[in-house]
């Protein structure tokens, strides 16, 4: 119970130091929060696209159109034929006349196509393949495309390869970024709290000639270290969810013009406690190297 | 109680400051260290509170020994010291209550049991009623006193002071001497570095005299 009053103790008088100096700690947290809003926007950014492609159509697939004119026999039979092709996972029909009505209800065509006094569209396939990387779409449809009972054949899906390959690149990014600004955020609390440690050497030479042990004089900094890392994530989530909103907001026009869906995702509530929680512990870390690094060398003499 | 046995000071650079010194405190016993300045008293206490090593020799508190002592066994000897500076050594960002009460916070104890205890150190050496102001403000004697119930907040088996009526004058050394003296009648072993004749002459106890680092 004592300990908790002492640690609750340390964070007032943490939250007290912060205060005291307003301008660096303002300016400290800004640095903080604009380091880490740059790979956590980058994340909302995927993400975002990452479920755009997701309304779309994700798994890849390949349609083959059979020549117009081809007997209900022949077709089920190359139906049967696909089907035991050892490369194919799956394969729907889609009758000529299905496709027709579907198209008639659908979209604006209809118009195009009620005029239309008879149904111009083929039998159709569609392939779902064994293995969905795109060297083995290429050599199937490439295999597909030579049987002779095939009008056309389409391979769907190569831009959604394209578009997560792209996505994979932009991980990989934010990835780094977020590494390298980590570690500036621990940086920056490594230098603060080293000029702390310098400011307050006094203190800790009679802390220690009056028993402190090291987690004592320890603890106050790494408080200092974890709110700090905090307030920047604090800052870092402020600056996100600003930015998201305004940038919706001006794509409201834009994609209302173009008749599209796209907006960017706010944070979800997992991604916000998750940065917070990474932000404190950061500073946190970066207060432990600088105790560790600095506090040994003050010795009471 | 404290127990030197042959005990060597060499500072880096060769100096010298003790020299085989043998001798032994026993528990309750007040003791005054005397010499010129530079005889080694200083050094004697550090060895004492574990803020030196001895070079060669044994130096044992409480039954441990100073030249072993673990890093992280020194806090819990310092608990049982009472330092007493100097030059004070007392924190000017915190009023004077603040600064008894961090011997306190140090040793975990309850807050409210913490204040109570403050406020009888304070009371003890007579600055009750300043408890709330920066000791900068105190006058040279009030430090002195104020570092003294720092020093006894948390009732200390051993009480080390370095030259505590130093610069003070008359007054205020009898009035530190008093304390000294009752705190010896509770049982607590004292150490009193001095070279104040009047101090001596006033308050008669052992004397172990040190010359240039060696007992005489």
């Amino acid at each position: 119970m004592s300990s908790l009053i002492e640690h609750l103790r340390v964070l007032r008088t943490t939250l007290l130091r912060l205060l005291l100096t307003p301008n660096a700690t303002l300016l400290n947290v800004l640095i903080i929060g604009i380091a880490l809003s740059l790979p956590v926007g980058g994340y909302v950014i995927l993400k975002s696209v990452q479920s755009l492609t997701g309304q779309l159509t994700s798994t890849p697939q390949i349609s083959v159109f059979i020549k117009v004119g081809t007997g209900t026999g022949e077709v089920t039979r190359i139906g049967d034929k696909l089907k035991q092709n050892a490369n194919i996972e799956r394969v729907d029909f889609v009758p000529r006349d299905v496709a027709f009505k579907k198209l008639q209800q659908s979209t604006e065509l209809a118009e195009v196509m009620g005029d239309l006094s008879q149904n111009p569209l083929p039998d159709a396939y569609i392939v779902y393949p064994k293995a969905t990387d795109a060297t083995a779409m290429e050599s199937l449809r490439d295999e597909l495309k030579s049987w002779s009972q095939f009008d056309h054949v389409q391979l769907d899906s190569a831009w959604v390869h394209r578009l997560e390959a792209v996505l994979g690149f932009g991980r990989l990014a934010v990835a780094i970024l977020a590494g390298l600004l980590s570690f500036a955020l621990i940086a920056i609390t490594f230098n603060t709290i080293r000029l702390q440690i310098l400011t307050r050497r006094d203190e800790i030479e009679v802390a220690k000639l009056i028993g402190a042990t090291d987690s004592f004089i320890r603890r106050p900094f790494l408080y200092f270290g974890l709110t700090q890392g905090l307030l920047g994530g604090i800052a870092a989530w402020l600056i996100v969810s600003g930015s998201v909103l305004l940038l919706n907001h001006y794509f409201g026009d834009l994609t209302s013009v173009y008749a599209s869906e796209f907006s960017l995702l706010p944070l979800s509530l997992a991604d916000s406690v998750t940065l917070l929680g990474f932000s404190a512990y950061l500073g946190w870390l970066g207060a432990w190297f600088s105790v560790s690094q600095h506090l040994w060398q003050i010795e009471p003499r | 109680m404290i127990q030197f046995n042959q005990v060597y000071k060499r500072y880096p650079g060769g100096h010298e400051a003790l020299k085989d010194l043998s001798f032994e405190i026993t528990e309750g016993e007040m003791v005054y260290l005397t010499g010129h300045s530079g005889a080694g008293k200083s050094t004697l206490l550090k060895l004492i509170a574990a803020i030196e090593r001895p070079t060669s020799g044994s130096v044992l508190v409480k039954g441990q020994n100073i030249r072993s002592i673990k890093r992280e066994a020194i806090p819990a000897l310092r608990r049982n010291i009472g330092l007493i500076f100097q030059d004070h050594k007392l924190l000017f960002d915190r009023s004077a209550f603040d600064n008894v009460m961090l011997p306190l916070q140090i040793g975990g104890f309850d807050h409210r049991e913490s204040a109570k205890r403050a406020r009888a150190a304070l009371d003890k050496v007579g600055l009750l009623a300043r408890e709330k102001a920066n000791p900068i403000s105190l006058s040279g004697g009030e430090q002195q006193r104020l570092c003294i119930a720092r020093a006894i907040v948390n009732r200390p088996a051993i009480l080390l002071a370095d030259e505590p009526t130093g610069n003070l004058d008359s007054d205020y050394a009898n009035e530190i001497m008093h304390i000294f003296k009752s705190f010896h009648q509770v049982g607590v072993t004292l150490v009193i570095a001095t070279h104040a004749e009047n101090v001596l002459t006033q308050f008669p106890a052992r004397e172990l005299h040190l010359k240039q680092g060696a007992l005489l």
